[in-house]
């Protein structure tokens, strides 16, 4: 394989960047942001190099290799740290260091009034390393080392303001949800070096033929569950709504654009332990249409925008997590969505905090209202993620989504027409949240205190925005043209036949946009033609009531895990108590009682310490004695 | 009767002969250089000194010799490992012995009298601890490259006499500090007689005095298998002491904690490494084909040694006698490296020791930190809440401790790692499983003071923690940064190790 020296730049040009920034401390207040941006784009320009190093090649010859070192080598435990950047990671590469290059720009102006606004950018660069690092690894151990790292820096980001008790906590959520998928992602790694004897990706894949399909299967739910943790994916998913305590831009970054993808990335990456494990590939699919459903009903009924794209982000990743659940067929499309949503759902994000900026941090949709006028750019860029997210033609959203729709129905027999209808439904009430989200914020009646004073922001936010609405019109089109992003990534994954087609595409179209069209009607109809109340109603049906409450993701943890756990705990407690300070008590005093009984030994005499080499001496030689007879 | 004059590898000798010469300077200095000037130099020379040295070991690393000094030097490649961790630990102990605060004004005076208050108001501070320190190393050089008894038996005088010294010169509580010095010394001199009486024995069972001759003798067989085994035994008491071992510890506690804290660390850590390394040599070389005579006396040590350790080292209250018992507890862990006999367990047994060693000048120079009015506070009750009231140096504390602990991503665990399944390879189940057990024990009060420094409310009793001098910063920062980067990349050292470490006969 092709070898290069220049992949550790991508991730040490940051991880610099986010060294120096926390070392100098306030020392660097002045020029922090500038050095954390320039660190990110000069990345960026790092991947492109590399990028068109890559077009260069013949198709089987893309991917490069940078051996870094030999990181552990302890008996036959040997892992090197490695570096692999292929097909697939290049466009994680790009989407990362291109979108966070933009939301550092971006940021500069956001956070200028915020008196750590260097630690903010120290920590953007830390997450950028960490997320390179995590696509960049060779083996399933580098994988962690970044897939940790990004959970360290989403902790410091959510919690960047963190003397508000209530983002602390959601920081804290965030963190321990998150341990709980890790440590599917360790269990998945210690069966793969037990039963593989490596946990190195090429290595794996050399051996998945002849390892039991019980292994794979179990090594494919770890990596489900891990899945399931970073990228919010049912049933790990109630972090993700309290981590928009987070700066805005964190929250178009990380929790949009690219850590929350980092799900998709794994099992698109462990495509040869699915492709052979079909319970854990179907339990993928599973995960990813519940979630696709759970997190559009969450939409529809939040009145925070963060919240509201939030449940759209689970919503989406719930595609592209069904996607990848398809098998060969469905992993560049579940990649394709993954790009083009880190477009339009990072340009809504920023547009969100452009709205927040300009009107005092209100994150209320029900306070916004007629904000078109004073906003044209942002309500035009953000106009432009919307009508991507609906998969409109001949915007971003309309092929990659459809794709999927496409795969799913035919995935063949009732679990096409299910997984179809599935991804049918969620079109449409995507549809609808969205075009609530639009109306209530930028048109109508103008709903707003009396000290708000809505205005367009500053040209460092808005070209960001307008960057990104470019990429939400165009990346569809561009990724999808000649089938570019399949037959790019086609060598990466393991080809069966052709499916049957249960539908023709245009069909397909036709039925998606028709979802569409119903689910902005509804939105319009009761949201445009109506008087939209500023404080939310409160005799709504029981439906609302329970999307409002995150469909009870939280009571359900609370009644299922964390009362159980702290009764747990308490038992536990008390176990500890009387059994182990019982015994650990018991061994201090047995150890008090022979340290009072070796006091006689330990007395501060010569005499006796002498006494105590010579008896030491004797026994020896009466040991010796026994050898000898 | 004719004389030849000896031939002598100046080369391979040089880091030995550079500090006896920097030692000698020391002297000089003490006696002629003016007060002002006299702490700056002497630092200056030490300091210049052991970089000398070890300079000059990293050049002949790869150089192999029987015959250095006519047969009684051996360099090789655990030689130079050995010689190398030696000197860099006491370059960070000599950056500790930097603060005279520890150090009393005038070793001669009588404590509390008029001479001594005139010293340390005059400020007439007395340096000799730095020629002694040098001295002492060119000792522990020595000790683990001799390669035959009477090279071995002075190198152990060497490194040993200045050590009993400088065990004496603490400013505070001055009493307690001379009486550990008499304690060491008297008991030196008991095992030293061991020592010798083993020696003894070893040369009217093989007729020679060299590593080599014994060795042949032991594989040529046909000798009286009692002298040799008690030659063994009564050798062993005399290294065994060295590295405090149960039952030869006793000293240990009493001189670890009447000793002024920068010795102690010197001392805890240099010593262990070149005792160990001697004995690594003589048990692997001469001894080797007779591991059934003490393969089983070793092993009964090496359990009692570490259960011992760490079941007495819950009941201490006192931070440097924890640490002091915690060190037999090591010594224990480190005799199944010798005991492993493998190139394997050689291997661990010295990544062991450079981890273990640094990680104990690291810890110790923290003890130096803690402090009231009165000069250090060893108490561990008034450690309590030190992590809320500084942070980094409590951290720093529980990294170290984590390491002593064996927990892993610290040095710690490799060591108790490659350690253990070294000698579970070499068939040594028992001393393995006691070893594990023991490191459970001793998890618990290493993590016991953690939860003291950070889960306890401070105590309000005049205890603070003194701003570290850059010097001691460079040892804690260093010593931190080694027990962390040996946890977390230890593969280029191990391979380093393995590349160096066989004996050479």
């Amino acid at each position: 394989m092709t070898t290069s020296n220049s992949l550790v730049y991508l991730i040490a040009l940051p991880l610099l960047g986010a060294t120096i920034l926390l070392l100098a401390g306030r020392r660097a207040d002045k020029w922090g942001h500038i050095l954390g941006t320039l660190m990110s784009g000069s990345s960026f320009a790092v991947g492109l190099y590399q990028l068109s190093q890559m077009l260069g090649r013949s198709n089987t010859a893309r991917p490069v290799e940078q051996k870094l070192f030999e990181w552990i080598s302890v008996g036959s435990f040997k892992v090197d740290a490695g570096l692999l950047l292929d097909q697939l990671s290049i466009c994680f590469v790009l989407l990362i260091t291109g979108v966070g290059t933009l939301i550092h720009i971006y940021s500069i102006s956001y956070m200028s009034h915020d008196h750590d606004r260097r630690r903010f950018f120290a920590y953007l660069n830390l997450f950028i390393a960490a997320m390179l690092l995590l696509v960049l690894g060779n083996s399933y151990l580098n994988l962690y080392v970044g897939w940790e790292g990004v959970g360290l820096a989403s902790y410091l980001l959510i919690g960047f303001w963190n003397q508000k008790p209530a983002y602390a906590t959601a920081s804290k959520k965030a963190f321990v949800m998150n341990r709980v998928g890790d440590m599917g992602l360790s269990f998945a790694i210690m069966i793969a070096f037990a039963t593989v004897g490596t946990v190195s990706f090429a290595g794996i894949k050399e051996h998945a033929h002849h390892t039991s399909t019980a292994a794979l299967t179990a090594m494919g739910i770890m990596l489900l569950v891990a899945a399931t943790g970073k990228s919010a994916q049912f049933p790990l998913q109630a972090w993700l709504g309290d981590a928009m305590a987070g700066p805005t831009p964190v929250s178009a970054l990380i929790h949009a654009a690219t850590m929350v993808t980092a799900g998709v990335y794994l099992i698109t990456r462990s495509n040869f332990i699915f492709d052979a494990a079909p319970t854990a590939q179907l339990l993928v699919v599973i995960v990813g249409a519940i979630t696709l459903l759970f997190g559009a009903l969450i939409g529809t009924a939040k009145d925070d925008i963060k919240k509201a794209l939030a449940a759209s982000t689970m919503s989406q990743i719930g595609y592209m997590i069904l996607g990848a659940g398809l098998g060969p067929v469905g992993y560049a499309f579940a990649i394709m969505h993954l790009l083009t949503h880190g477009f339009f759902k990072a340009g809504m994000f920023l547009g969100a905090g452009s709205v927040m900026h300009g009107m005092n941090d209100e994150v209320n949709m029900r306070k916004y209202g007629a904000l078109r006028k004073f906003m044209p750019i942002t309500f035009v860029t953000f106009g432009l993620g919307y009508l991507a997210i609906l998969g409109v033609p001949p915007f971003a959203g309309f092929y990659s989504k459809d794709m999927i729709i496409e795969t799913a129905f035919n995935a063949g027999g009732i679990k096409g027409i299910l997984l179809g209808s599935v991804t049918l439904l969620g079109a449409g009430i995507t549809a609808f949240y969205m075009t609530r989200v639009m109306i209530l914020t930028f048109t109508g009646k103008a709903r707003w205190d009396e000290e708000a004073h809505p205005h367009e922001s500053p040209l460092l936010m808005w070209l960001p925005m307008a960057i990104l609405a470019i990429g939400s019109v165009s990346s569809g089109y561009l990724l999808s043209r000649g089938d570019a992003l399949v037959n790019w990534l086609s060598p990466l994954f393991e080809h069966h036949g052709e499916h049957e087609e249960l539908l023709a595409p245009i069909v397909v179209s036709a039925l998606a946009l028709g979802m569409v069209a119903i689910g902005v009607a509804i939105a319009f109809l009761k949201y445009s033609r109506q008087e939209v109340a500023s404080v939310a109603p409160e005799n709504v049906s029981v439906f609302t009531k329970i999307a409002r409450e995150d469909l009870m993701q939280d009571r359900f943890n609370e009644a299922v895990f964390m009362r159980p756990g702290q009764q747990l705990t308490q038992v536990l407690v008390k176990t500890d108590e009387a059994v182990i300070d019982g015994a650990v008590r018991g061994v201090g005093k047995l150890a008090m009682g022979s340290s009072s009984l070796l006091r006689g030994v330990q007395s501060g005499f010569v005499r006796s310490y002498a006494a105590l080499i010579f008896v030491g001496a004797a026994l020896l030689i009466a040991a010796i004695w026994v050898v000898v007879q | 009767m004719e004389f030849s004059a000896p031939v002598l590898n100046y080369t391979l000798l040089s880091p030995m002969l550079i500090l006896l010469g920097g030692a000698l300077i020391g002297v000089l200095v003490e006696a002629f250089m003016s007060k002002a000037l006299r702490p700056i130099t002497q630092l200056s020379v030490t300091l210049g000194t052991l970089v000398l040295a070890l300079v000059q070991v990293w050049k002949v690393r790869n150089e192999q010799s029987v015959s250095a000094a006519m047969g009684s030097v051996v360099i090789d490649g655990p030689a130079v490992l050995l010689q190398a961790s030696i000197i860099i630990i006491s370059i960070i102990s000599v950056l500790l012995i930097a603060d005279t605060e520890h150090f009393t004004a005038l070793a001669a005076s009588l404590p509390g009298s008029d001479e001594e208050r005139h010293a340390l108001q005059t400020g007439n501070q007395v340096t000799e601890v730095y020629p002694l320190t040098l001295f002492a190393v060119a000792g522990m050089l020595l000790f683990p490259v001799s390669s035959d008894l009477i090279t071995l038996f002075v190198a152990l005088e060497m490194l040993s006499l200045p050590l009993y010294l400088m065990a004496g010169l603490s400013r505070r509580r001055r009493l307690a500090s001379q009486e550990s010095a008499l304690k060491y010394f008297l008991l030196g001199a008991f095992s030293s007689a061991f020592f010798l009486f083993g020696a003894a024995f070893l040369y009217g069972y093989s007729a020679s005095i060299t590593f080599s001759g014994i060795r042949d003798a032991v594989v040529g067989g046909g000798g009286n298998d009692v002298f040799l085994l008690i030659g063994i035994a009564f050798l062993s008491v005399g290294l065994l002491f060295k590295v405090g071992a149960v039952p030869f510890h006793a000293w240990s506690p009493d001189v670890y904690q009447g000793a002024p804290t920068p010795v102690t660390a010197f001392m805890a850590a240099a010593t262990k490494v070149a005792a160990f390394g001697a004995m690594l040599r003589i048990y692997y070389t001469s001894f080797a084909n007779a591991q059934w005579s003490w393969t089983p006396m070793l092993t009964i040590i090496a359990i009692i040694t570490m259960v011992f350790g760490s079941l007495v080292a819950i009941a201490q209250r006192d931070v440097k006698r924890m640490l002091a018992y915690s060190s037999i507890a090591h010594a224990g862990f480190l005799l199944t490296g010798v005991i492993a006999l493998n190139k394997a367990g050689l291997e661990a047994s010295l990544f062991y020791l450079f981890a273990y060693g640094i990680t104990t000048v690291g810890a110790f120079a923290i003890v130096t930190l803690v402090r009231d009015s009165a000069g250090e506070v060893t108490d561990l009750n008034r450690w309590k809440g030190l992590g809320k009231r500084s942070p980094w140096v409590a951290t720093a504390f529980a990294g170290f401790l984590l390491s002593f602990a064996g927990i892993p991503l610290t040095s710690g665990f490799i060591g108790k790692f490659s350690i253990f399944s070294a000698a579970y390879e070499s068939g040594a189940r028992s001393v393995v499983i006691a070893g594990v057990l023991s490191s459970a024990i001793a998890a618990f009060f290493y993590i016991r003071v953690i939860v003291l420094m950070f889960f306890t409310d401070p105590v309000e009793d005049g205890t603070s923690v003194e701003i570290p001098s850059s010097l001691t910063s460079i040892t804690v920062i260093f010593s931190l940064i080694v027990t962390i980067a040996l946890g977390v990349f230890p593969a280029p050292i191990l391979n380093f190790i393995s590349n160096l470490a066989t004996f050479i006969r």
